[in-house]
């Protein structure tokens, strides 16, 4: 058997993990005698393959999973709900932090006990697995396999030994952390995202190489914890996807929160000395050294293609850009089809939710859906958080798209101001001339949650107008939109309409 | 003259008109560049503090304020013509070899030099922009000094030569964008030029060059980055410092030209400088993390110089302090700072709402000199140094020169004037896709 997780392999002592255990991956399970052909054969029990393997049993379908680690994939077990929750950790702490500015008087002495923020961590990862454990699946009339799956022609897989046939697969291998190559690190130590769960005690101080979503995530809640924390970038720009503006003001949070951002700045190597790992950095031709108790990696993610022998059932792909997909998210086996990280650029669970979604009706019921007609809204859990959806204006103008941004910024808002969260703004980016809404930047402390109205906006069809016309519970953060919305509809009055309606009031 | 002045009847008396005014504080902001100059090589001092090393884009400024201290009579001509002459006499004669401490490669210039030997400072760059600024100057000095004697000859002839000798095409990223910077230790410095901002200056400069063009695709790969945006009512396009909405509009007269993007926007970038103008004042009047002093008459986050204390709280908040930054609205950053030169560089913009600024940060000053106007940066929020709170001390070059140089294009447009003249800005205008007006 391959080696298993690390929560698996070295149980923390304790309830939780032994209870994750048996939701997720059962010690004494045994896999079903192969039911041929299925009608649906899933690779991975990540977001996606789960979502696939319910839907297609639910309307009736054979279905078969497989999974080679835990049910729930990366973001059950090591991305979004570990992460989130460690997050609300150190939002609390923030706000007893600051809580003589709402004239709360905090302890003198707030502490933070970082077991337990793990603790509570590991007890909620376990909650949520209970809805995804391998029992039900089963009760659900899936055929749950735990194993390696590899391709051996064009219509069968072979699990640890055993051959099964498929009409129609789905592969949601998902991804893993991308490891650069630095030398020293490998002997250093370092984590990655998917074992910096696993930590009981807080290091002291703690280097984030590289600044994408998560590493900026996770520095700015191991800050708040206490750890002296680092960021190193080796591009000149903060969170370079994002809009200049929601990055810079994120970079300033963070910088406020006392995490160290150091841009345009690539490791060189790593070395122990004196028990700490002392990572020589270059920026512009200087040398650096930092000194820190752990490395944490987070610069990216590449597909999980690995070991699934592609190559005997057909199916292209590449090591860096994952499965080569169609629209339909048809591989070049036309009986193969792929979700997830494995082959979407954009890695999110909602993505891989919808994606499944996709190859359920067409694989199974002819369905003609695209995969470029989703709409997809990401966030980045920082504090404050950044959400976007739709298109960038710079993608916009360079397909020679005239564009028009609405912007409010969070200090107009009402509710923002009493809740003392005015960092951030609402963009809305509409077609110039129209209302018709092409994407949306948000800024704020519960952006996540507010881009959704506007998410909702785009795939109902709904142009900016109208939002203006929806009334927005008063007093809301989610009003920023409504205002930029009120912006669209003022700027709309054509002069020659203005002087009219002047014209009228006044006759 | 524009504008009123809203002052107490009591001080009205006493106040100078706003011409006298703007006579006094450019006049001051001139004296700059005759008190801070090396007379030997020319080069001038990026500001008056001990020890500080000379700024090639302060250089551009003082050949840009040289003609206009002739127009005003502050200087005689001849000797405007000396000084022009010495320091693009040491550009020529430079160490060119982008060796560490030599002078300049390819025709661009280390952002700042040693004001004795001239070559490379603080293991500075080799900085497009600030070249940018430089060559503004040496074509301004050019088109001014057109009399036929020998000397005003051979400046004529060394400004043509400095400006053709820039190798502007090999700072093209993959034939795209410019880059920022180059350094000998580590090559370009890959921080890409994105969002609206000064740079249009050097777009200019580098497509109108008759030796070493940019591509056109250039200036698309820029502009292609631009936010076009409706904040506070005003539409336009977004920056957030005021410098960026000021700096290339020291030479280049951009109101009633316009590229593809302003003809998209039915806007030029004159308006939509005033634009920003009023973003600024609403934005300080909304105050939103209530500064002291901010509001419809104390407005001006640009480029500058702020405290450099510790954080503290302010209004519930806590706040740091960023020393030198460039601050902008709506987002910052923003600690309290004001710029007050930028006040007067949006003179031109927008008169009625940049005066009564101005008379207020005159009267709030600590001396009736025009202190707050004329110092780097003030904060009134950082109050235990003074009664006018926080003040930056001594004088920067390029806050001296905006102040020269705005000033003038608001009484004479003298530098417009000059730069309509100039055919490679015309050229590099026109290649950058500018039609109508008085192009």
């Amino acid at each position: 058997m391959l080696p298993l997780h690390p929560p698996i392999q070295q149980p923390v002592e304790g309830p939780y993990d032994r209870e994750l255990c048996d939701n997720l991956r059962p010690p004494d399970w045994r896999n079903p005698r192969p039911r041929e052909p299925y009608h649906l054969l899933v690779i991975g029990a990540g977001p996606a393959g789960l979502v696939a393997a319910r839907r297609a049993a639910a309307l009736g379908a054979k279905v078969a999973l497989i999974e080679r680690r835990l049910l729930g994939g990366g973001s059950l077990n090591y991305g979004s709900v570990p992460s989130k929750t460690l997050i609300r950790s150190s939002r609390l702490y923030a706000e007893m932090r600051d809580a003589a500015n709402f004239g709360v008087t905090p302890p003198e002495n707030i502490r933070v006990d970082f077991a337990m923020a793990m603790e509570r961590m590991r007890r909620i990862r376990t909650r949520i697995s209970r809805v995804d454990s391998a029992a039900r699946l089963a009760a659900e009339g899936i055929d749950v396999f735990f194993g390696t799956a590899r391709f051996t022609s064009g219509d069968a897989v072979d699990v640890d030994g055993a051959s099964l046939r498929f009409k129609k697969a789905m592969v949601a291998t998902g991804s893993r952390s991308r490891l650069p190559s630095i030398p020293g690190l490998a002997e250093a130590g370092y984590l990655t995202n998917e074992t910096v769960f696993d930590l009981t005690a807080l290091p002291a101080s703690l280097l984030v190489i590289g600044g994408g979503p998560l590493g900026c995530e996770l520095a700015q809640a191991f800050c708040r914890f206490g750890s002296r924390t680092v960021i190193t970038h080796d591009v000149p720009l903060f969170l370079p996807k994002e809009e200049r503006d929601a990055a810079q003001m994120v970079a300033e949070a963070l910088a406020r929160d006392g995490v160290e951002i150091h841009l345009n700045t690539k490791a060189v190597n790593v070395r122990v000395e004196g028990g700490k790992k002392c990572i020589e950095t270059l920026n512009d031709g200087n040398v650096a050294t930092i000194s820190v108790d752990q490395i944490l990696t987070g610069i990216g993610r590449v597909p999980a293609v690995d070991e699934l022998d592609l190559e005997a059932a057909g199916v292209a792909y590449d090591a860096e850009t994952g499965i080569r997909i169609d629209d339909f998210l048809r591989t070049t086996n036309r009986r193969i089809y792929a979700a997830g990280d494995v082959c979407l650029e954009h890695q999110f669970t909602d993505a891989a939710d919808a994606a499944a979604r996709i190859v359920v009706q067409n694989a199974l019921f002819l369905g003609r859906k695209r995969v470029s007609a989703l709409t997809i809204p990401w966030c980045t859990y920082t504090d404050p958080e950044i959400a976007h959806v739709g298109i960038y204006v710079k993608e916009a103008r360079e397909r020679g798209i005239p564009v028009m941004t609405y912007t409010v910024p969070m200090h107009d808002v009402d509710r923002a101001i009493a809740d003392g969260e005015e960092d951030g703004f609402v963009k809305i980016h509409v077609r110039q001339g129209t209302d018709t809404i092409l994407g949306a930047t948000v800024v704020a402390r519960h952006a996540g949650e507010m881009i959704n109205g506007i998410s909702l906006a785009m795939v109902a069809g709904i142009g900016l107008r109208t939002v203006a016309r929806v009334i927005h519970t008063y007093p809301t953060q989610a009003e920023a939109i409504r205002k930029a919305a009120h912006a669209c509809t003022r700027t709309r009055l054509s002069p020659f309409a203005a002087w009219l309606m002047r014209k009228w009031v006044n006759r | 003259m524009r504008g009123t002045s809203r002052s107490s009847p009591a001080r009205a008396a006493a106040e100078p008109s706003d011409d006298a005014l703007l006579d006094r504080l450019q006049r001051a902001a001139f004296d700059y560049f005759l008190q801070t100059v090396n007379p030997r090589n020319g080069l001038i001092a990026d500001t008056t503090r001990d020890g500080a090393p000379s700024s090639i884009a302060v250089v551009g400024f003082a050949l840009s304020a040289y003609p206009i201290g002739v127009e005003h009579g502050w200087i005689e001509r001849a000797d405007a013509v000396e000084r022009s002459l010495a320091v693009l006499r040491f550009f020529s004669d430079s160490d060119q070899s982008g060796s560490p401490d030599s002078t300049g490669y390819r025709g661009f210039y280390f952002h700042f030099l040693d004001m004795r030997s001239g070559t490379r400072a603080w293991l500075s760059e080799v900085s497009l922009i600030d070249t940018g600024f430089l060559m503004a100057g040496v074509l301004t000095a050019a088109a001014y000094f057109g009399a036929e004697t020998p000397a005003e000859t051979e400046l004529r002839r060394l400004a043509d030569a400095l400006y053709r000798r820039v190798d502007w095409r090999w700072a093209q990223r993959d034939g795209s964008a410019v880059m920022h910077g180059w350094k000998p230790e580590c090559g370009f410095l890959h921080y890409g030029w994105e969002g609206y901002s000064e740079a249009i200056l050097l777009y200019v400069l580098g497509l109108g060059s008759p030796t070493h063009p940019l591509t056109e695709q250039s200036f698309r790969a820029w502009t292609v980055t631009y936010q076009w945006e409706n904040l506070y009512g005003y539409d336009f396009l977004y920056a957030g410092p005021l410098f960026i909405h000021q700096f290339s509009h020291a030479w280049i007269d951009f109101r009633g030209i316009r590229d593809s993007f302003m003809r998209e926007k039915d806007c030029d970038y004159f308006e939509n400088s005033r634009r920003a103008t009023c973003v600024q004042r609403e934005y300080a009047t909304r105050n939103p993390r209530s500064f002291k002093s901010y509001g419809p008459d104390c407005w001006g986050l640009s480029a500058g110089e702020g405290p450099s204390a510790p954080p503290r709280l302010v209004a519930g908040r806590r706040q740091a302090f960023y020393g030198y930054a460039a601050r902008g609205v709506p987002y910052g950053p923003d600690d309290g700072t004001i710029a007050g030169s930028s006040v007067l560089s949006s003179l031109v913009f927008a008169p009625e709402i940049a005066l009564p600024a101005l008379r207020n940060l005159v009267a709030r000053g600590p001396t009736d000199a025009g202190d707050l106007v004329r110092s780097s940066g003030f904060n009134p929020t950082v109050g235990e140094a003074g009664p006018t709170g926080w003040i930056s001390q001594g004088a920067f070059g390029l806050d001296q020169g905006m102040i020269v140089l705005m000033i003038e294009n608001y009484r004479s447009g003298l530098l417009w004037r000059l730069g309509r003249s100039n055919p490679h800005l015309r050229s590099g205008l026109r290649r950058a896709g500018f039609r109508g007006g008085w192009l």
